[in-house]
């Protein structure tokens, strides 16, 4: 594994077929995290409440775990020493690219702009299809990580020239205060932030986020509390509760449904998902249907079938989703915009690349209908 | 003088029938007398304090023999042959007041050396080795004397190991580094699976222990050690009961900590953890904590692990041997 960036092959080939390769930055020294850190170097972490015997209840997901001194919460990155609980991964991110803000994917946020995207170690879930497992999966002292406190983030990200960071790959929920405090500093110097999510965190730091983060985009896994209970090791009302919550906010969010053959797309649970998305968040919300490749522990089901994601796009339009997407199907017609009016062209896509973008002012060019979406 | 194996048995035979049953065991063990698997409860003498290393040579000794039915030196070599490479897997989570004695340790490094280990063929290892060093145990890579070093040291296994519901990276010393291990917890509660002693202690040599929490640790805990891997290579567990502690684990919390001055051995972890259930379970009835499973945390992983066929976990098959 690299110093300072983790790649896979379907990665590296992304990067390099896009001219957009790894970055790294002077600043930035790599060097690795132990969790030998010292105390005093350590950031406390927000949203707990302490417990007597020194113990501690985390507050940020719903799995509100309560930790014994000297021991670690489910994501593996915040740890209680003495009573107090500490964030092992804040300026210490493990992953740092340039990606395209397609990636992500966010389809209805500035079109075709750089997203300097950060990880850190950790997630707050276990989902046996996780592509990026090896650093979720991780705890801090596993990997080479960055010195990159929040200022140097931001000047790093306004010195590449990106109008936007986007926090991903791993789940940021778990770095929720390096997250906050990057988004607090980039907003004040006009650079947008973005937080790819699975949505599993509680109201109040969601909230707080909501203050701060310019877009975020749900990864919503299923539309079962089996599905989370059996192949994420989480609950799916949390997540729903946090979309409605995004929605309240009037934060821009965007959603992915990773469609898992045999798992989670029976047509009646993707019915009822899209009935769901269409009462409670309305039709404006993009819903993005991707294709699952073979992962992590999840190696003995086959890729999805194209036809598979015909059929739930068609699912989503007649449930009256007006911008529903195929994913990790590059050339597919699915991957482009529509008017939802008028039904015209508006943005071509090839892969993560822009091929032509003809909205103007939010609006459809032929019918001036507004596109919902932050388009600059 | 020396004495043969056979010598050993004979003279010994009336021990190993006879010998002081813990209460708890007794009626089971008269009612059952088909047993499966041994766990030996080696005792020091009182002492004021400490984990003087005299005495825990001699208690290592007495358990040895008393487990193995055979002197101490063909004890030790039906564990291990002088070509292994030794992992000593302690436990130093909680600190210089509560991990596995150094003195237990050393002792253990006596008697293999005494059968012919190099003291580089011994590693001593834990998670990390801010742990290992905050428990008094120096870092060592010198091949001349037993090496000393954590999992973070080492690194994890590029490669996924599964068994069932655990999917982890094994530390590198499990893997690469060690053909045995001989595994040293310390007898604690644990204020999420109820209570932390052998099967637990390998939660140190995955990378996301974080993950197995849920469900009181069933069945993670039986399934981490179900991994052939880790499994094929545990040959022994000396459970350092020196000191226990009762609640507030894993943790040190010295008001519920106590002296219990003994040595805890078996082949069969599963066994000695079932155990050190009723161990802490008595000890709370006697200071009025309610049981495990009414606190909300009953270690129900040692169950299944017996289901998946680590060991046994039915007491009328546990001969509970008092030295």
């Amino acid at each position: 594994m690299s110093a300072s960036v983790l790649y896979d092959r379907r990665e590296f080939m992304t990067c390099a077929a896009g001219g957009l390769c790894f970055l790294m930055a002077a600043p930035a020294r790599t060097k690795a995290v132990h969790s030998a850190m010292k105390t005093d170097q350590l950031v406390e972490a927000r949203y707990y409440e302490k417990l007597p015997n020194r113990k501690i209840k985390c507050l940020l997901c719903p799995r509100t775990c309560v930790i014994d001194d000297l021991e670690r919460g489910y994501c593996g990155v915040r740890e209680n020493r003495d009573g107090i609980y500490y964030t092992l991964v804040y300026g210490k991110p493990c992953t740092l690219h340039i990606d395209p803000i397609e990636k992500k994917p966010l389809f209805h946020f500035l079109p075709g702009s750089e997203a300097l995207s950060i990880a850190t170690a950790g997630c707050n879930v276990f989902c046996k299809f996780c592509q990026n497992w090896e650093i979720s999966q991780s705890r801090p002292e596993q990997l080479p990580s960055l010195d990159l406190a929040p200022a140097k983030l931001v000047a790093l990200t306004r010195e590449k020239k990106c109008p936007v960071i986007a926090f991903t790959y791993n789940e940021p929920v778990v770095f929720t205060e390096y997250m906050y405090d990057i988004a607090e500093k980039a907003r004040g110097v006009g650079v947008h932030t973005a937080m790819i999510s699975n949505g599993y965190i509680q109201a109040k730091p969601l909230k707080d986020l909501c203050r701060v983060l310019s877009a975020v985009k749900i990864d919503l896994k299923a539309f079962s509390e089996r599905f989370y209970k059996e192949l994420v090791s989480g609950q799916l009302q949390p997540v729903l509760d946090s979309l409605i919550l995004l929605k309240q906010e009037k934060i821009w969010f965007e959603i992915v449904y990773l469609v898992i053959p045999g798992q989670n797309d029976d047509p009646h649970e993707l019915s009822s998902l899209c009935k769901w998305i269409y009462k409670e968040l309305g039709p404006g919300v993009p819903l993005h249907f991707t294709r699952f490749y073979p992962q992590y522990r999840l190696t003995n089901v086959p890729a999805t079938p194209l036809q598979t994601l015909q059929k739930a796009r068609q699912i989503a339009q007649d449930a009256g989703l007006q911008f529903v997407y195929s994913g990790n199907v590059p050339g597919d017609p699915g991957e482009n915009t529509y008017c939802s009016k008028c039904s015209e062209l508006l943005i071509k896509r090839m892969g993560y690349a822009i091929a032509e973008n003809r909205i103007k002012t939010g609006q459809c060019p032929k019918c001036r209908t507004p596109i919902p979406g932050v388009w600059k | 003088m020396s004495i043969s194996r056979r010598d050993f048995i004979k003279d010994h035979a009336a021990l190993a029938v006879g010998a002081t049953l813990t209460p708890l065991a007794l009626q089971d063990l008269f009612a059952a007398p088909a047993l499966t698997a041994r766990v030996v409860q080696a005792n020091l003498p009182s002492a004021k304090s400490g984990a003087e290393a005299d005495h825990v040579l001699r208690a290592l000794d007495r358990g040895m023999e008393a487990l193995l039915q055979m002197p101490g030196k063909e004890a030790w070599a039906e564990i291990v042959s002088p070509r292994d490479i030794v992992g000593l897997k302690v436990s130093c989570l909680a600190g210089k007041y509560f991990s596995t004695h150094s003195s237990l340790v050393q002792a253990i490094i006596t008697r293999l050396v005494s059968i012919g280990l190099k003291p580089g063929q011994i590693i001593i290892w834990d998670r990390l080795n801010m742990d290992l060093q905050g428990a008094g145990f120096t870092l060592n890579q010198n091949p001349q004397q037993a090496l000393c070093y954590g999992n973070d040291a080492a690194g994890y296994s590029q490669a996924l190991y599964e068994y069932q519901s655990a999917c982890s990276r094994l530390s590198r010393i499990v893997t690469d580094h060690c053909t045995a291990i001989i595994n040293l917890p310390v007898l604690k509660d644990h204020g999420i699976v109820g209570i932390s002693a052998g099967l637990k202690n390998f939660f140190g040599a995955i990378d996301n222990p974080n993950k197995y929490h849920d469900s009181c640790g069933d069945p993670y805990v039986a399934d981490v050690n179900m991994i052939p891997a880790l499994r094929s290579k545990v040959r022994l567990t000396i459970c350092d009961a020196i000191t226990a502690q009762y609640e507030g684990g894993p943790p040190f919390m010295r008001q519920w900590n106590w002296p219990m001055r003994s040595l805890l051995l078996a082949k069969d972890m599963v066994a000695l953890d079932r155990i050190c259930w009723t161990i802490i379970e008595n000890k709370r009835s006697e200071n009025n904590l309610p049981t495990l499973r009414d606190a909300g945390r009953y270690p129900s992983y040692i169950h299944t692990a017996a289901l998946r066929g680590l060991g046994t976990d039915d007491l009328q098959k546990i001969e509970v041997i008092d030295v």
